[in-house]
């Protein structure tokens, strides 16, 4: 079974919102309908997108750091918002995994978004449709693309490359090694929806090199006449 | 969660239509000798009337209500789409019933069973669509449906009361009785709920939500200047106080006041009693904390 999905480097993504603006422009303009935007130039500007770029402050001054956080829909293997619809307008395919709204069958009664926890459902106002990540399904399987382009618009805009995009259930697909090998973890584990997109934690970059191994005669980095210091282990040519 | 005043409506005049029901048939069961059929021809109009009200609510809320013919497709999987099979389900027996009763037929016991039957699945369908959100605590417990039935039954009591008062007035007492009983046991019900709610602990946090694993962390953007859809629909958008008096207005309006008003002036106790759960429906949504409003904590 195919499970497509994201993933988000979190350690990577610098928060310049390049995934939500192509995002928007590629899923405005395409076949299912444009994304519309109340008021865009005015006071209250509004609008409907399938993806946010949100910022996050961890930590208390001095010790804080920022986080960006792109959140999109998760794809999940067992999306609450599916069985609650009323139309089967809201379903998952089997062929590869994706959540996908059937627009011309959606009633427009919200209430998949009300089982969703992660608040990436949205209504959009003009169409009075129930929109969401479809991962761009009408580009990732477009046979008139080069192949390196049948990626969903935000990976490709991506310019860190924060974003991984794959089958989960193919072990060896780029993205399962990311998960498995750099502690890719799913959001709100609690709510057991098993989502499919997964992201990387931040982590920093430390030297991993104790104070005493600097005196070491077998160290090439070996500060040479440095003064001898009786608190550090003794050393076999010392002994 | 935005309370919808469609769906306070809806789910209040249904309830009220479904309980004045259920008040029916049990007055044929136990008086049937002494009632005029006419008594159950107005009370069965009284429900269909109801009824169509709360479904002419429900065609507000929705984005596309041309297309609302297609919510009774998941019946397996969807409890909206099973209440979108029941309501004209029971309103058509509730219809039949009444037509029964002004030709005299036989058999207006059965439609009555049926009729009660109905009514009481349309009760756990109703209170099932919120019952069945998981990632709300605060309406995921069998409370809610508990309390969708009781306070449904004893608004439809308020209603045959009120209702008795001109069409029936020897059913005044003993159905002021009925309706006495069930809003006090209904402020048992939806007090007990009220009091889980205050003490709920959220299972998720902004540390599950983001996957960060820090006791202290702050929003600094939610993504977009002016609000959007997740600001829209999952806050109620009214201070703190607002919400209080709205948690006054329930406890008086909805048991207070018509406890003693269905004793003392039953033909005013349907209508304050229905004020009452409105703001009842209302606080219902208000207290219900999504846990996506997480993520949308701080515009910027």
């Amino acid at each position: 079974m195919t499970q497509l999905a994201l993933v988000i480097d979190l350690n990577v993504c610098v928060g310049c919102h390049a995934c939500v603006t192509n995002c928007k422009q590629w899923n405005t303009s395409g076949a299912a309908g444009s994304l519309s935007d109340l008021d865009p130039y005015g006071a209250d500007p509004n609008g409907t997108f399938f993806n946010r770029v949100q910022t996050f402050e961890v930590g208390e001054y001095p010790q804080t750091e920022t986080v960006h956080f792109p959140k999109s829909c998760l794809h999940c293997e067992d999306p609450p918002c599916v069985p609650v619809c009323p139309t089967g307008a809201s379903y998952k395919r089997k062929s590869d995994g994706i959540v996908l709204v059937d627009y011309d069958k959606c009633i427009g009664c919200k209430y998949c978004s009300w089982a969703c926890p992660y608040g990436v459902r949205e209504l959009d106002e003009k169409r009075q449709v129930m929109t969401k990540c479809t991962l761009c399904v009408d580009r990732i399987y477009d046979q008139s693309l080069p192949p390196e382009r049948r990626q969903p618009s935000c990976v490709l805009a991506c310019p860190p490359g924060a974003r991984l995009f794959g089958d989960v259930h193919d072990p060896q697909s780029a993205v399962s090694v990311a998960i498995r090998e750099r502690g890719g973890y799913a959001l709100m584990p609690e709510a057991a929806t098993r989502p499919s997109n997964h992201y990387l934690p931040r982590k920093k970059t430390t030297l991993n090199l104790r104070d005493e191994a600097l005196y070491r005669s077998d160290n090439p980095q070996r500060i040479d006449g440095a003064p001898f210091e009786p608190n550090l282990p003794p050393i076999a040519e010392e002994l | 969660m935005h309370p919808a005043l469609s769906v306070l409506l809806l789910t209040t005049l249904i309830g009220a239509g479904q309980g004045l029901f259920i008040a029916l048939f049990v007055s044929e069961l136990l008086a049937a000798g002494t009632l005029s059929p006419s008594f159950f021809v107005g009370g069965s109009a009284l429900v269909v009337v109801f009824c169509i009200l709360g479904l002419i609510a429900s065609f507000f809320h929705l984005g596309h209500p041309e297309r609302a013919w297609r919510a009774a497709a998941m019946w397996r999987s969807s409890w909206l789409s099973r209440e979108v099979i029941a309501l004209p389900a029971f309103m058509g027996v509730a219809a039949l019933y009444g037509l029964a009763h002004w030709s005299g037929a036989t058999y207006t016991l059965a439609l009555g069973v049926l009729g009660t039957l109905l009514s009481i699945v349309l009760f756990v369908c109703t209170a099932m669509i919120y019952a069945a959100v998981k990632v709300l605590k605060e309406w995921a417990h069998p409370l809610t449906v508990v309390n969708f039935t009781l306070l449904g039954c004893a608004s439809g009591a308020c209603l045959a009361t009120s209702y008795a008062v001109f069409a029936a007035p020897a059913l005044v007492v003993p159905l002021s009785q009925a309706a006495f009983s069930l809003i006090a046991l209904s402020l048992v019900t939806r007090g007990a709920a009220l009091l889980r709610n205050a003490t709920l602990k959220p299972a998720s946090t902004l540390q599950s939500a983001l996957g960060i694993r820090h006791p202290h962390i702050v929003q600094k953007s939610q993504g977009a200047m002016g609000g959007s859809f997740n600001t829209r629909e999952f806050f109620h958008g009214k201070s703190p106080s607002f919400v209080r008096g709205v948690l006054t207005l329930l406890l008086f309006g909805g048991f207070v006041l018509p406890l003693i008003l269905v004793l003392t002036a039953p033909a005013l106790a349907f209508v304050v009693h229905y004020g009452g759960l409105l703001a009842e429906r209302w606080y219902f949504f208000a207290e219900a904390q999504h846990p996506q409003n997480l993520y949308y904590q701080t515009v910027s």
